[in-house]
């Protein structure tokens, strides 16, 4: 099976500071993959590298294939910690701009409907008008989601989607991404709550220091038989 | 093609929508309008005559000034939240994006001009003695000078730490030419003096060179970081 993503000696500099220092690794599809690692540790960099939003400094990004990023951004969808949304205007009003943005329907209706299932698969109310604004942040956050999987992209990329969001609807939203990693996409998840993803996530990818120094199977990196 | 013009409407209509909300930038460039058109009333008083000489080029300056602030907020509210960012991953044409804000900048602009001269007309005493039609085409192809290089400017300036300052500071040099351009063809009309002709032609040209500049150049801008 190809590699979903592949990254080899991904160099990514802010001025003379390295967020990024060599990150080599390779991500197969179907999986749903947990970065995790201290503030600073560069995994929004790589996030957002992999979302093109970040080109490297030194090394290259293969995903789906090819290294033109900008040729699959159809295929990518991205959430990002701010919520990505006009807080002016409300949830449905934001998705049925972006499914344009992606060419989901020129045709008013289906584009609504599309919206409308996905917003139900983030369990919100596609009938709410008020503005994202006027959301609470886990509203907004699950929102957020919902415009990151409008297009039914092959490539999930989630910076801190649990970020603010109570118990209960971060298992909500864990089920989801479980259920869209077994419909065969691929997801990466940055999280400090990683405990949510224990026995849902394929992988955790351990990032230090810009640097990716551990993969395990499972949370606790010492149960991992394949540590070194 | 049609996808580029349909995410250019469909990005302009979310930008209208935006501002009929929030009204932010029309009420700040109508009160910056007003508020220099009393200014100069009160600090010259000038005869019928005069004032054909040096509207041309009061208008022009405070349509200018006025233009700045729409132009900074058309990129601010795309600033908040990062949305510019949800825009950069999609698929979309840069330029379908660049377009929609100029457009979505020109109607605002235009609305101001079209609110802003009867005060000019009714304080200064105004009565046009050139062919008055000419004015139209010089304040549409001046607008458009202003609004292209604004929006492009105010794009690039985007991410830097002082961006309200550093859009006048590049757009007003690279603007001369426009600015000479849309002052004389107007004190032209007004006056009905001399021709102009040479004018138009030259903001026609002005407008064509920095369009297309601006086209080509939009895409590094909006994916630099």
């Amino acid at each position: 099976m190809h590699p979903a993503v592949v990254v080899t000696g991904l160099v990514k500099q802010f001025g003379r500071f390295a967020a990024l220092r060599g990150v080599n690794a390779e991500f197969a599809p179907n999986r749903l993959y947990a970065i995790l690692g201290d503030n600073g540790a560069g995994k929004t960099t790589l996030l957002r590298a992999l979302a093109g939003l970040a080109p490297p400094t030194r090394g290259s990004i293969s995903m789906l294939g090819t290294t033109d990023l900008r040729s699959v951004c159809g295929q990518l969808g991205y959430m990002a910690h701010p919520s990505l949304l006009y807080d002016e205007m409300s949830g449905m009003e934001n998705l049925r701009y972006f499914a344009r943005l992606y060419e989901i329907s020129d045709r008013a209706q289906n584009n609504k409907d599309r919206c409308a299932d996905v917003i139900r698969a983030v369990k919100l109310d596609p009938s709410l008008t008020r503005p994202v604004g006027q959301y609470s942040q886990g509203m907004r956050q699950r929102m957020s989601l919902a415009r990151a999987i409008l297009h039914d992209p092959k490539i999930l990329l989630l910076d801190e989607p649990f970020s603010n969001v109570d118990v209960h609807s971060a298992r909500e939203m864990v089920g989801l991404l479980k259920g869209m990693r077994d419909a065969g996409k691929t997801i990466f998840v940055v999280t400090h709550q990683a405990a949510l993803l224990e026995g849902v996530a394929d992988e955790f990818v351990w990032m230090q220091a810009g640097q990716i120094v551990d993969r395990t199977k499972h949370l606790a990196r010492d149960l991992n038989p394949e540590k070194p | 093609m049609k996808p580029f013009w349909s995410i250019t409407l469909v990005t302009l209509a979310k930008d209208i929508r935006l501002e009929w909300r929030s009204k932010d930038a029309l009420n700040a460039m109508l009160f910056f309008s007003l508020l220099v058109v009393v200014i100069f009333v009160f600090s010259f008083d000038p005869l019928a005559e005069e004032s054909r000489h040096i509207v041309g080029g009061l208008v022009w300056v405070a349509f200018l000034f006025a233009a700045v602030v729409a132009l900074n907020q058309t990129w601010a509210r795309e600033l908040r939240n990062q949305v510019l960012d949800a825009y950069r991953v999609s698929p979309a044409p840069a330029n379908a994006l660049f377009l929609a804000k100029v457009l979505g900048n020109f109607i605002m602009v235009g609305i101001l001009e079209a609110l802003m001269a009867p005060l000019f007309v009714i304080f200064y005493n105004l009565r046009v003695l050139g062919p008055a039609w000419q004015l139209i085409p010089v304040a549409l192809l001046g607008t458009w000078a202003l609004v292209v290089n604004g929006t492009f400017f105010a794009a690039m300036s985007l991410r830097t730490r002082s961006r309200e300052l550093m859009l006048p500071l590049l757009l007003f040099p690279v603007s001369i030419p426009a600015v000479l351009g849309m002052v004389a063809a107007t004190t032209n009309i007004l006056t009905g003096e001399n021709p102009a002709h040479f004018y138009i032609v030259l903001l026609l040209t002005y407008d064509v060179v920095f369009t297309t500049a601006c086209l080509a150049l939009f895409e590094t801008v909006l994916q630099a970081e």
